[in-house]
């Protein structure tokens, strides 16, 4: 081993070892077995693909300013929305708040030294880099044009296109999401410091535990469904080809026994950054803590009997229609649960508005409109109208990033300082969240418009009376890729000019703010003792700073 | 607060003593065949789909299996389990060369099932042109359900295949666990990595003793049907 241990005569008076000035050199990262560490170079990798994903999805909207494209061919536009797909969600969504901020603050919150498999963790990010790498060769060799849901038989036998190497850098990647379900679980259950009950801990935790439920379940079926799909597409044999009796509808039952709900992967993290926000920045305990626990248990085993909405129109029974359409409205319940008592914790708080609340805000509103509009999708009869348009595409973005994209910039703010002992400047990252806003409303507002006049996804032109809508989507595109950019620069500068942070800049409650900013390798000095429950601001004489 | 044994053999530093380092992994080993019984699962799920609608295929299928093999692999399985089993007792009981030794017959027990398997099974399928992508050949005499015959190939090699893959990662960690069984690593105290993995191998056996009825057993085989 080449790497340097610490030399403290090379450091500033006052410096102390953390677990980012421990070890240096490239091997140090690159072999390291801190949960920190890990979740920065997850931080790295996906941002890299969060970049990516939105480059394609740049490419898409300019291509739409006129009717019949202004850019790229019709069969480079297909690459062009299953790339942005694929990466985001395989890549970017899925990932990102648990395997980031998770993997940073699991151990910190529930106050042990590191997850319960260190080595596994490392092993994950590997994976996720090789299936990221098998996805990335795609795209340069050309691209994969079947839309991110893969469907048979156009996957497996028509498409001529990179479906191979697409298909198995998902393949792979999901493993990274299995073994990182696992070892959350496994360390929640077990690692909790003393004190610390099931009733005590952050609701983050409730719903990272949430999450890892549907990792370890859902993610195995859409592992094998890909294999399927994988071995149906090299060998020419196969199980969903309708030629040989396969049945293509099959596949698609398979896909969404994953991928629905690989939708509340997405936002269930989201929901845990919110709990934490919402109640440091109203200086409140939450309002009904053991509802928003459960519902995140709650909105995990419904999302797993839901999944036929997606295949209302596909050729499935009415009355599973009916069934899945009646269960696709229970999830409402729980999701309300939350956003009413978020509310309800706002309501006679102390609220201050930093750049981690307003995002935080932004949530509640366009989640809420991303859930509501859910509706009208798991209505049968409103479904047949606007399958296939826009209006699904809002609905899902009003979700995905108005929601989960949201929330994870929150929570990327929130605990930046604790991540790299550096505060970032106030003023940009203010104005950056309203810039978000702005933009994210302003491209895809229009896009409910244009599904209810009919417009469909995934076409590379459309008739001309849909023009203005259309290039208002692209300019606040352009609007909402600059937003986005904003945060990119001042946090890479705060890390090495930002201000020095205390332990706990904002005066928040939990184990993770005991700590140093930077935290040491070990998290804490000694393990803590819990003797209250979460979010007592009432009784806190925590002040900022 | 526990006493934080930092030096006891095998004790990792995150944990707070061996009892909870020992929980963790038994824990961790259950998720883990809990995925592995989604990831199975779903290839069970398919078959069933396609054993309901094509039964006369899958039955014509299942009487091209050889049952006797399968048998004597059912019984190798179960035979492997049993001196898994008793590796670990002689490691919680502080035997070091039985451990060894039983560690070593589940490897040949396993390796013997593989062998079986690929030599006299899947060679044999390939001979009569019964592996799909590879020359198939629909034969006359199966009639109509014929065109669906090469579907149950599809699943009997997707299924037994993966099964076969899991036993060689099992061969592969029994071959490092027989060498730190020989280095005297596993005490009474500590041999936690030789029960999960004892989970492990139980596991692929467990699926297996589902994958010989679904496979081999359609259709009354000896009851008077049958060719």
């Amino acid at each position: 081993m080449s790497t340097a241990t610490l030399d403290v005569h090379e450091l500033p008076a006052g410096s102390r070892v953390n677990y980012l000035n421990a070890q240096y050199g490239i091997k140090s990262w690159l072999l390291t077995t801190d949960h920190k560490r890990i979740a920065l170079l997850y931080l790295g990798s996906i941002t890299l693909m969060f970049f990516v994903g939105g480059f394609f999805a740049v490419l898409m909207r300019l291509h739409l300013i006129e009717p019949q494209g202004a850019l790229v061919q019709p069969e480079t536009y297909n690459k062009l929305f299953t790339m942005h797909g694929v990466i985001m969600v395989f890549f970017f969504l899925v990932p990102s708040i648990p395997a980031t901020l998770g993997n940073f603050l699991v151990p910190m919150m529930i106050g042990a030294r590191d997850l319960a498999f260190p080595k596994l963790n490392l092993l994950s990010w590997y994976i996720y880099v090789i299936g990221a790498i098998f996805t990335l060769y795609a795209v340069i060799s050309g691209g994969v044009d079947t839309g991110w849901t893969f469907y048979t038989p156009y996957s497996s036998s028509f498409s001529h296109t990179s479906v191979i190497p697409t298909a198995l850098g998902v393949f792979i990647t999901g493993f990274s999401s299995i073994l990182t379900g696992l070892n959350f679980v496994v360390t929640i259950h077990k690692m909790r410091a003393p004190g610390l009950t099931w009733f005590r801990l952050p609701l983050f935790i409730w719903a990272i535990y949430a999450t890892s439920i549907i990792f370890i379940l859902g993610t195995p079926v859409i592992a094998i469904t890909l294999f399927l799909l994988f071995l149906e597409r090299v060998l020419h044999i196969g199980i969903f080809d309708p030629a040989i009796g396969g049945d293509p509808i099959l596949f698609q039952h398979l896909f969404w026994f994953y991928s629905h709900p690989a939708v509340y992967i997405m936002i269930l993290p989201g929901m845990g950054v919110m709990s934490e926000l919402i109640t440091c920045f109203s200086r409140k305990r939450i309002f009904g803590y053991s509802f928003v626990a459960f519902s995140s248990l709650a909105i995990a085993i419904i999302s797993f009997l839901v999944w036929g909405h997606h295949m209302f129109v596909t050729g499935q029974s009415i009355y599973a229609g009916l069934v899945f359409s009646v269960l696709s409205f229970l999830v409402a319940i729980p999701s309300a649960v939350k956003v009413f008592n978020w509310t309800a914790t706002l309501h006679k708080g102390s609220i201050s508005y930093d750049a981690p609340m307003l995002y935080a805000l932004g949530f509640i509103g366009l989640f809420t409109m991303g859930g509501l509009t859910g509706l009208f999708l798991a209505s049968l009869a409103t479904d047949v109208h606007l399958n296939g348009t826009y209006f699904i595409v809002a609905h899902f973005h009003y979700i995905m990033v108005g929601g989960a994209v949201m929330a994870y910039l929150g929570g990327i703010h929130f605990w930046w300082p604790k991540i790299t002992g550096r505060l970032y400047p106030d003023g940009w990252a203010r104005f950056a969240a309203l810039v978000i806003f702005v933009g994210f409303n302003l491209t895809f507002f229009p896009q409910f418009m244009l599904g209810y006049l009919g417009m469909p996804r995934r076409y590379a032109v459309y008739p001309s009376e849909f023009q203005v809508l259309n290039v208002m989507s692209s300019a606040g595109a352009s609007i909402l890729g600059i937003g986005y950019l904003i945060p990119l620069i001042y946090l890479t500068w705060s890390m090495r000019y930002g201000p020095t942070a205390g332990p706990n800049p904002w005066g928040a409650k939990g184990l993770e703010w005991t700590t140093p900013s930077p935290p040491p390798t070990e998290n804490f000095e000694e393990i803590p003792v819990v003797t209250e429950e979460a979010y007592d601001y009432a009784h806190s004489t925590v002040t900022r700073g | 607060m526990a006493i934080h044994n930092a030096h006891a053999p095998g004790f990792a530093h995150q944990f707070e003593d061996m009892e909870q380092q020992r929980e963790a992994g038994s824990l961790g080993m259950w998720i883990f065949l809990l995925t592995e019984m989604m990831f199975f699962g779903g290839l069970f799920a398919t078959y069933i789909v396609y054993r309901a609608l094509y039964l006369p295929s899958f039955e014509i299928g299942s009487h091209l299996l050889e049952v006797k093999f399968g048998a004597l692999n059912t019984t190798v399985l179960i035979a492997s389990s049993l001196t898994m089993a008793l590796a670990i007792h002689s490691a919680q009981i502080g035997k070091r060369s039985a451990q060894v030794g039983f560690l070593i017959t589940t490897m040949i027990l396993g390796a013997a099932f593989l062998a079986i398997k690929f030599t006299f099974e899947w060679r044999h399928d390939y001979v009569e042109h019964l592996v799909p992508g590879f020359g198939f050949l629909i034969r006359p005499e199966w009639g109509a359900p014929g065109a669906h015959v090469p579907m149950f190939f599809c699943f009997y090699f997707f299924m037994t295949g993966l099964h076969a893959l899991h036993m060689i990662i099992g061969i592969g960690i029994l071959t490092v666990l027989t060498v730190m069984a020989h280095r005297g690593k596993f005490t009474p105290q500590y041999y936690s990595p030789l029960e999960v993995s004892g989970l492990y191998w139980h596991f692929v056996d467990i699926v297996w003793i589902f994958l010989f009825p679904l496979l081999y057993l359609i259709g009354g085989r000896y009851a008077g049907g049958g060719h």
